[in-house]
């Protein structure tokens, strides 16, 4: 995956110093790395370069040549500007008092009928009557497709399967919406290109005859160079009001993001992260910035990870803990909490500083790894779940790899890798969320989770208390441990 | 050594020494090969979405040549061109058709980019060549995603095999195979679901249609077509990437390529994964796909005002 800037960054700008003072020259290295990263973000080009021009002017100054690290002053200021660029943010749809009308567009494929969806879907847990209007009569099967959602969702669909002009559709609907008590309709429009312009016409012409209250552009996060091109042709035929951006929940980097608001100038209001009709979300500038850099998103992790989270079953399982009762059920309950956030690479990947070990993670399976933990643990009875490293011998072992499917040393492993959570769980009980993520943080990178098939490693605790003249020294040994680990992949080729 | 042979050796290392040419000496035109120069490449070549690598390489590439040296950055441009086209052409016969039975076809690629619209066209193309086409809508996920196959199979009198929302796409595949192979249709089109490339379970759900059509017909399916959008950035590199991984993909289709996005990013799929593009779509019709060409597209690539 990408290297993060700021490591980028860093390497280049430590080489440059190495020979001396920091300089406008040298510095001028660490801003193409700069330009290099938005590159590969897919920030189109004329953005970029606009981009440069600002910040070289802040980065050649003064302040930051003598900062005490220019690494991370450079790194700053990318990504504050980046934030003041996406900003400010507006959630808001500016609904109106009787029925307001939202109106998405965009090019084909871009996700504006699942979007569709997704407002309808959050504008009725919000206490709203929403209603969505087919009005793209020119895919196929397209008014069907916004029907199912409708019917997923409750929502009424005003379509008409005979209509064949999307102007008088969209009258008729706002007519039935008024007559029907609904407050907001939000029209479904025919996907089309920003040259196309008998399409582009006929939006224009949508616009000016319903008069929308709000109309927003659908961007595909993926979409690379051209985001320029068709943002501006469709903010010129239309004033756009916002943009959502979809399909974030991949690996796109979503440079568009920045392309789409230098050019419209409008604020991106949601974010698309997922097919199902509950992944829409706010959009945070600062998150994007993230991204965009390859830094990590944490934000965005800590936010799931206190929804999703059962907080209730979390606290129930520390009380348990604190008390000594921790069991292999309580573990495989931890490890379904855990999963509920989504797959263990991309959660790894928002983490700064371990988007590294889900690169390592690679091709290695978490989910289907932690399916076989889970597997393992049910073939086990109640007396070995609660007490696994001491009931369990050699013939036990077998009986349960046999029901589970695996080699018997890795029931071995699974009770190992026990043993090293619940000690973790221990420490970690009672910290705050953020200070949990640290924790794991620091445990990643000294090694105690070991990336790779086994999820955990075994870890041999002393079983006395360390001073912290010990504790130091055996940090020490660790990083000498992992540089040498580093000095060796290294020399192989990786 | 007389002395003209010296003279000669003397330009010879002189020439070497400066990179210049004694040509560009009496040049009127042209410009000088230094960073503004390559820069300026660097952004043309960018513009494309081939991406960052792929446009250093050539640029390094020609700063290594031409550094120093008088050009017209036309005549640059034109050797990147030549280089290009050889990289991104293709044989003539992009679908290898079965010796024997029907020739299956799985098409895959991320939400959104045109696989089932594409689908309808390759189903047209050969219904053109007098083929008959067996169409699978394995895609039982997204809303009235079997609808809208139906509705292009009832347009292009293709027979269509489907299953229920919901159900296994593997075994609407497997049927529609099946079907074809009783009907003694030529070739066997089957859709899938929209996937990023990221969601390891839907990857896993793909080689499985993959593994069971494979047992079906041991050579099937003969074509694994990654359908991407043209308007993709460098999140192309990482979906050939991994729908490779997952289905060993054949080759590519670069839908939507009547916008004004270049699809670039081909040029760097061609590079780091290999596969070619074999067929471009260049509208919402039927009849809107065209086999690849690699002269066109690469002029196209490189056409100012667009
Ligand atoms: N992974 C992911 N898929 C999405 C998201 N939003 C939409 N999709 C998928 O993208 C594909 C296209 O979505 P549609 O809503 O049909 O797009 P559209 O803009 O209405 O398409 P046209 O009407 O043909 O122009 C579908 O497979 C959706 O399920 C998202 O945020 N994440
Ligand atoms: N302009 C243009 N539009 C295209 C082209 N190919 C497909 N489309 C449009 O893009 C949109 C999405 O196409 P689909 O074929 O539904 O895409 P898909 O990949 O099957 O989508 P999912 O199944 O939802 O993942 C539709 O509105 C198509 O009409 C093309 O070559 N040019
Ligand atoms: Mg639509
Ligand atoms: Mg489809």
């Amino acid at each position: 995956m990408f290297e993060s800037l700021q490591e980028n960054l860093s390497s280049a700008l430590k080489a440059l110093r190495g020979r001396g003072r920091l300089t406008e020259s040298n510095m001028r290295d660490g801003l193409r790395l700069v330009q290099r990263a938005l590159l590969e973000a897919d920030v189109s080009l004329p953005v970029v370069k606009d981009f440069m021009t600002r910040l070289t002017e802040q980065a050649i100054g003064a302040a930051v040549l003598k900062a005490l690290d220019p690494t991370k002053q450079l790194v700053y200021i990318v990504y504050q500007e980046l934030v003041n660029l996406m900003g400010p943010v507006d959630h808001s749809l500016h609904l109106r008092g009787e029925v307001s009308v939202l109106m998405l567009c965009g090019l084909q494929g871009s996700g504006k009928t699942t979007t569709c969806g997704k407002l309808g879907h959050s504008l009725l847990q919000r206490g709203k009557k929403p209603m969505l209007v087919a009005a793209d009569l020119q895919r196929p099967a397209a008014i069907q497709q916004l029907q199912v959602l409708g019917q997923q969702l409750g929502l009424p669909v005003y379509a008409d399967l005979s209509a064949k002009d999307p102007v008088a559709l969209c009258q008729a609907a706002v007519r039935e919406a008024k007559a029907s008590g609904t407050d907001i309709a939000i029209l479904d429009t025919a996907g089309r290109l920003h040259i196309d312009t008998e399409l582009m016409d006929q939006l224009s012409l949508i616009d000016r005859r319903i008069g929308p209250d709000q109309v927003y552009l659908v961007v595909d996060a993926m979409t690379g160079q051209d985001a320029v091109n068709s943002a501006k042709a469709f903010n010129e035929a239309l004033e756009l009001d916002g943009v959502i951006m979809t399909k974030l929940d991949g690996d796109a980097r979503g440079g568009a993001a920045l392309s789409v608001k230098a050019v419209t100038g409008v604020p991106i209001k949601f974010i698309g992260t997922g097919e199902h009709l509950d992944a829409l979300e706010e959009f945070h500038p600062d998150r994007m910035a993230g991204r965009i850099l390859g830094m990590g998103d944490v934000l965005t992790l800590v936010e799931q990870a206190q929804q999703k989270f059962d907080r209730e079953e979390m606290e129930k399982q520390e009380a348990r803990l604190r008390k000594g009762e921790f069991t292999l059920d309580d573990f495989k309950k931890t490890l379904g909490q855990a999963k509920k956030l989504g797959p263990l690479n991309k959660i790894m990947g928002m983490i700064p500083g371990m988007g590294a070990l889900s690169d390592m993670m690679g091709d290695v399976d978490a989910d289907s790894e932690m399916r076989h933990l889970v597997g393992v643990i049910d073939s086990m009875t109640p007396e070995e779940r609660r007490n696994p490293s001491k009931v369990i011998d050699q013939s036990r072992r077998r009986r349960i790899a046999a029901g589970a499917g695996v080699e018997p040393h890795q029931v071995n492993e699974l009770v190992k890798q026990f043993d090293v959570m619940a000690d973790m769980m221990k420490r970690m009980s009672g910290l705050g969320m953020r200070d949990k993520m640290r924790a794991v943080q620091e445990l990643t990178q000294s090694g105690a989770l070991s990336p790779g098939g086994k999820l955990m490693r075994q870890k041999v605790g002393t079983g006395k208390r360390l001073t912290p003249q010990e504790r130091a020294r055996q940090k020490k040994l660790r990083e000498r441990e992992q540089r040498r680990k580093k000095r060796d992949q290294r020399r192989n080729g990786r | 050594m007389g002395l003209f042979d010296k003279f000669k050796q003397g330009l010879a290392k002189t020439k070497q020494l400066l990179n210049t040419d004694i040509r560009d000496l009496f040049r009127a035109e042209g410009r000088l090969v230094d960073a503004g120069f390559l820069d300026e490449l660097f952004e043309k070549l960018v513009r494309t979405d081939m991406g960052v690598d792929a446009a250093q390489e050539i640029v390094d590439d020609i700063g290594e040549r031409f550094r120093a040296r008088v050009v017209e950055m036309i005549e640059i441009v034109e050797e990147i061109k030549q280089k290009l086209k050889a990289l991104l052409a293709q044989p003539a016969e992009p679908i290898h058709l079965a010796a024997s039975g029907p020739t299956v076809i799985m098409v895959a690629g991320v939400n959104g980019c045109g696989k089932t619209t594409s689908i309808a066209k390759l189903a047209n193309m050969f219904s053109d060549d007098g083929k008959k086409v067996v169409l699978g809508a394995a895609d039982t996920f997204r809303a009235a995603a079997v609808e809208q196959l139906t509705i292009w199979a009832g347009r292009l009198g293709a027979e269509i095999v489907t299953g229920p929302q919901g159900s296994d796409p593997a075994s609407v595949a497997h049927r529609a195979v099946a079907r074809a192979v009783e009907t003694a249709a030529d070739l066997c089109i089957v859709d899938t679901a929209g996937r990023l490339q990221t969601q390891q379970n839907l990857m896993q759900q793909l080689t499985k249609i993959h593994r069971v059509l494979s047992k079906q017909i041991p050579e099937s399916p003969h074509e694994v077509l990654l359908v991407l959008d043209a308007t993709t950035g460098q999140n192309g590199i990482s979906q050939a990437k991994h729908f490779t991984d997952a289905v060993r993909c054949t080759g590519l289709v670069l839908a939507k390529l009547d916008g004004t996005a270049k699809g670039g990013v081909v040029v760097a799929i061609r590079k780091q994964v290999g596969l070619p593009v074999k067929y471009i779509g260049v509208g919402e019709k039927a009849e809107d796909l065209a086999l690849f060409e690699a002269e066109p597209f690469v002029e196209a690539l490189f056409a100012e005002g667009s």
